[in-house]
């Protein structure tokens, strides 16, 4: 399975379409906005396990592609949603990485993974190597995304992300078992569940999801940084 | 191959050149016999003893007992096969069935490793035998790490691998650091602190030199290092890291300072443990690393290092051994000393080597070899008659000792003997090694370049002046212990050793002898352990009778000499008889200038005798100056006033504190350091974790894009 194969083609054009959103995310500003490429990005990722699964004749990866849809497109997007609708985000703005910087510092993540990823892969099938490469920079991205947002539910949706790319890595791989998959969505449920937790919870103290705030309130600095 | 030294002057004897290429360091066509497997496979099953005992020192009551006689039957054992070894010639290397997968335990016994071997296992029986007796009711903190100390040093020297050699000497020092752990008080938990750094500083240094041995291919056998001896830089840094660790744990300076804190703090038997065994493992790793399997193809400079190291060490070592008070101190000093002393033997077998000047590196070699195990005897011998005394007359303190030959007389014999070889008298062990080392010191200075040949003079005064500065300690220490009068009421109150005590002390005496009688016998059986340090196949002249340094030069007939002797004096003692007509008559004793003590003072004034700081006085005004920053300061009461005037006077160690300070001020910086990272803000921590994760990204990238086909 090569370059202009129907199914390393398809496999390599969802892929870059799941990383494409990763760039999406980094610059959008308003959270309706990165909500809704992150629901999208959770459909790509959808389409592509579920291809995966298709192309490695592995019907387990349909579960997964099931998951994932309905977890990452619908359901996560919409309780998010709900969330920004609740706390009047809705119109907020935030500071994020700006289009250019955002382009130049996810560019190099990528090219970092492709450096790592191929030398290290050598003996694997071409479809692998460039999805563990995608995958790792959607991780990077993910990450990247967490540092730079203020919000908690922006940091949230980065944290979501780079799920998303370790669940694109766990799919490339041929003969992963089903277990880790859902042992691992789980994880994002509970994960997920404690970030809204948090969410309500500084709402209620401090009426904002800035997480500057908190800086104030860990107590060893409290004197020295009061404005 | 390296660049060799080759200024080879023209004015030695055609018999002392090498002509021929790389040395044969004993590898043996044909497979090795099966006795020597068998030997090998003992010693390991004798390891193996030695760990099972370890559990069994935790029991209530019989527990001691066991561990001690476990810990002697195996030192036995050690000292037969070691012999056996030294006599067949070198074993197979044995694969043991534990270990992890990327590096297999192996274990081997070479002539190097069975000299070394053959005096872990004596030391061990004489301090096994002193512990029977007065460890018989030790806690099991104190019994537990015994056998496992032991078993540490044997696998260190059994070791035919890297890794086995770094366990072994991790387990080595950690058994230990528990020992000196389980005593009571503040300043034997601070020795034992201070012991834990230099053991971790000494790991810390070793692993990474032996990663550098085994280089990029990553094989730690002996057998694979040997193959490629490190070259460049890459040497020079293996040479540095061997020194630093293994010296570290020698007590060579500069790194000697927790050597008279911490061994005189432990038990008497693991005090002559650590200074008689331990510290000879230590320069154990020293010779295999950085001489067997780094040595082949070095240059002249390979040596100097070494040379230097010990001839500082020797000195100061020395000089400090004149001014302590302490006796086990006095000798943890002493101790010092003579592991200059082999350290120079070694380091010149190294620059004699590679200047192709074989049979003299040999007799360098041997005379290292020769010395490590005479000091291993005699400074048991006096690690344990000074736990004698301190047991017996309650004082490890010079000013609270003396006349104690009255009181325990065969401890006085005993440790007179082990002075004496401390002192290098002839024809006792210290003398055999030292003269040897004197000879190899004396014949290589025309070698090399100007400066080396400069720096070998100056290296064999300095020898000569630390070798008569530890025989006035050792006298000192024997005098101001055993003879005078006692100083202290209490000192009357000692008793002659317990008999299994006083039969170790006598075994130990009598092989201090044999040692310094038989050099020549001795250095034959361990020729193949002067071939692994030196390159050349034993020393030149070495017989029952004769050693030297070749067949033309001078040569020292130790046995010869005390027969002669003996019978000269047979023979005027009989002439004498023979010749005077009257019977002998005993005199008064000449006492030294004292009066009777009067009746109101029954055991004298301690002030009309000497002190031990009295004693010291001249050589500390002397040399103490410079090297151990001597104080000394006369306070006189003002006019009128009826005080005393006072004399203050005292020494230091300067080169510990200069080690210590600016590792102190380290730590505050980091600490500080470390406090800052407190304040940052989550983003800032998540910044943190993903600017590592890319750091070692960005390393993976760059060495897979290296090391990839």
């Amino acid at each position: 399975m090569g370059f202009g194969q129907l199914p390393y083609d398809v496999a390599h054009l969802l892929g870059g379409a799941v990383l494409l959103l990763s760039f999406v995310l980094l610059y959008q500003r308003r959270m309706a906005a990165v909500i809704n490429a992150f629901a999208t990005q959770g459909a790509l990722l959808a389409l592509a396990v579920a291809w995966q699964g298709w192309a490695q004749g592995a019907p387990g990866l349909y579960v997964t592609a099931l998951v994932a849809a309905a977890a990452k497109a619908v359901l996560i997007p919409l309780a998010l949603r709900a969330l920004v609708r609740r706390f009047g985000l809705h119109r907020s703005a935030e500071p994020a990485l700006g289009i250019g910087a955002g382009l130049i510092a996810g560019v190099a993540l990528v090219a970092l993974a492709i450096l790592v990823v191929l030398p290290a892969t050598t003996g694997a099938g071409a479809l692998a190597r460039e999805d563990l490469a995608m995958a790792l920079s959607v991780v990077l991205l993910g990450m990247l995304m967490m540092i730079t947002r203020r919000q908690a539910i922006s940091q949230v949706i980065g944290l979501l992300s780079l799920e998303n790319g370790l669940v694109l890595a766990a799919a490339g791989v041929r003969g992963l078992p089903l277990v880790v998959e859902l042992s691992t969505a789980a994880l994002v449920l509970v994960l997920a569940g404690v970030a809204g937790f948090f969410a309500f919870h500084l709402r209620a103290r401090f009426e904002s999801l800035d997480l500057s705030l908190l800086h104030r309130h860990r107590g060893e600095r409290a004197e020295a940084e009061q404005p | 191959m390296g660049v060799r030294g080759n200024s080879f002057p023209r004015s030695f004897p055609a018999s002392l050149r090498q002509e021929s290429g790389p040395p044969d360091c004993g590898f043996r066509p044909g497979g090795p016999l099966p006795i020597l497997t068998t030997v090998t496979v003992a010693l390991a099953f004798l390891l193996l003893g030695l760990l099972l005992l370890a559990p069994l020192g935790a029991l209530a009551g019989r527990g001691a007992r066991l561990v001690h006689g476990g810990g002697i039957a195996a030192s036995a054992g050690f000292v037969l096969l070691a012999v056996a070894g030294l006599a067949l010639g070198d074993g197979a290397v044995l694969l043991l069935p534990v270990g992890p997968p990327w590096a297999p335990l192996t274990l081997a016994l070479d002539g190097l490793s069975a000299w070394f071997l053959l005096l872990l296992g004596l030391v061990g029986v004489a301090c096994g035998l002193y512990a029977w007796v007065h460890e018989a009711a030790a806690p099991p903190r104190r019994l537990v790490p015994y056998p496992l100390f032991l078993a540490g040093m044997a696998l260190t020297l059994l070791a035919a691998d890297g890794f086995t050699l770094l366990l072994g000497f991790e387990a080595m020092s950690l058994a230990s650091w528990a020992l000196l752990a389980a005593q009571q008080g503040e300043a034997e938990r601070a020795a034992a602190r201070l012991y834990l750094g230099f053991a971790l500083f000494g790991a810390a240094c070793l692993i990474p030199a032996v990663g550098l041995l085994a280089g990029l291919t990553g094989d730690l056998s002996f057998a694979g290092m040997r193959a490629t001896p490190p070259q460049g830089w890459v040497a020079g840094v293996v040479m540095a890291l061997v020194l630093l660790g293994a010296g570290s744990k020698a007590g060579l300076v500069p790194l000697h300072g927790w050597l008279p804190i911490a061994h005189p703090v432990a038990p008497s038997h693991v005090s002559a443990l650590m200074s008689g065994a331990m510290t000879k493992v230590a320069l154990y790793v020293v010779a295999r690393l950085a001489l067997d399997l780094g040595g082949p193809a070095q240059p002249l400079a390979w040596g100097v290092p070494l040379l230097l190291l010990g001839t500082a060490s020797a000195l100061l070592g020395a000089l400090r051994a004149t001014q302590e008070t302490d006796s086990k101190t006095l000798l943890a000093c002493s101790t010092i000393e003579n592991i200059g002393f082999i350290a120079m033997g070694f380091g010149l077998s190294a620059v004699l080597r590679a200047a192709d000047l074989g049979p003299l590196a040999a007799l360098a070699a041997g005379a290292g070899l020769l010395h490590a195990l005479g000091h291993a005897l005699f400074k048991t011998l006096l690690f344990l008659a000074a736990g004698e005394v301190q047991h017996s007359a309650g004082s490890r303190r010079l000013d609270r000792l003396g006349g104690l030959i009255h009181a325990m007389p065969l401890v006085a014999l005993c440790a007179l003997a082990g002075a004496a070889a401390a002192a290098a008298l002839p024809p006792l062990a210290g003398f055999a090694g030292e003269w040897l080392l004197l000879q190899a010191l004396l014949s290589a200075w025309r070698v090399g370049s100007l400066g080396l040949q400069v720096l070998v003079a100056a290296c064999t005064a300095v020898a000569a002046l630390s070798a008569a500065l530890g025989a006035a300690a050792m006298l000192r220490l024997w005098g101001l212990t055993f003879l005078g009068r006692p100083r202290t009421p209490r000192t009357m109150g000692a008793q002659d050793a317990d008999p299994v005590c006083r039969a170790a002390l006598l075994g130990l005496a009598a092989l201090v002898t044999a040692v310094g009688l038989l050099p020549g016998a001795l250095l034959a059986l361990g020729a193949p352990a002067v071939a692994r340090i030196s390159g050349h196949d034993g020393v030149a002249e070495a017989s029952f009778w004769l050693v030297g340094p070749s067949a033309s030069g001078s040569g020292y007939r130790p046995l010869a000499l005390v027969i002669v002797a003996a019978l000269l004096l047979i023979g005027l003692v009989a002439l004498v008889r023979h010749l005077s007509p009257r019977p002998a008559a005993r005199g008064p004793v000449w006492d030294g200038g004292f009066i009777a003590p009067p009746a109101h003072l029954p055991f004298g004034d301690p002030a009309t005798q000497a002190s031990a700081a009295g004693f010291a006085q001249p050589l500390r005004r002397m040399l103490g100056g410079p090297l151990l920053a001597a104080r000394e300061a006369v306070e006189r009461p003002p006019p009128g006033s009826p005080d005393p005037a006072r004399l203050e006077s005292g020494f230091h160690d300067p080169l510990l504190p200069a080690l210590l300070r600016p590792l102190l001020r380290l730590r505050d910086r980091l600490a500080v350091a470390a406090e800052r990272l407190r304040d940052l803000t989550i983003r800032q921590f998540l910044g943190l974790s993903f600017g590592m994760l890319v750091l070692l990204l960005v390393l993976l990238a760059w060495l897979g894009a290296g090391g990839a086909p």
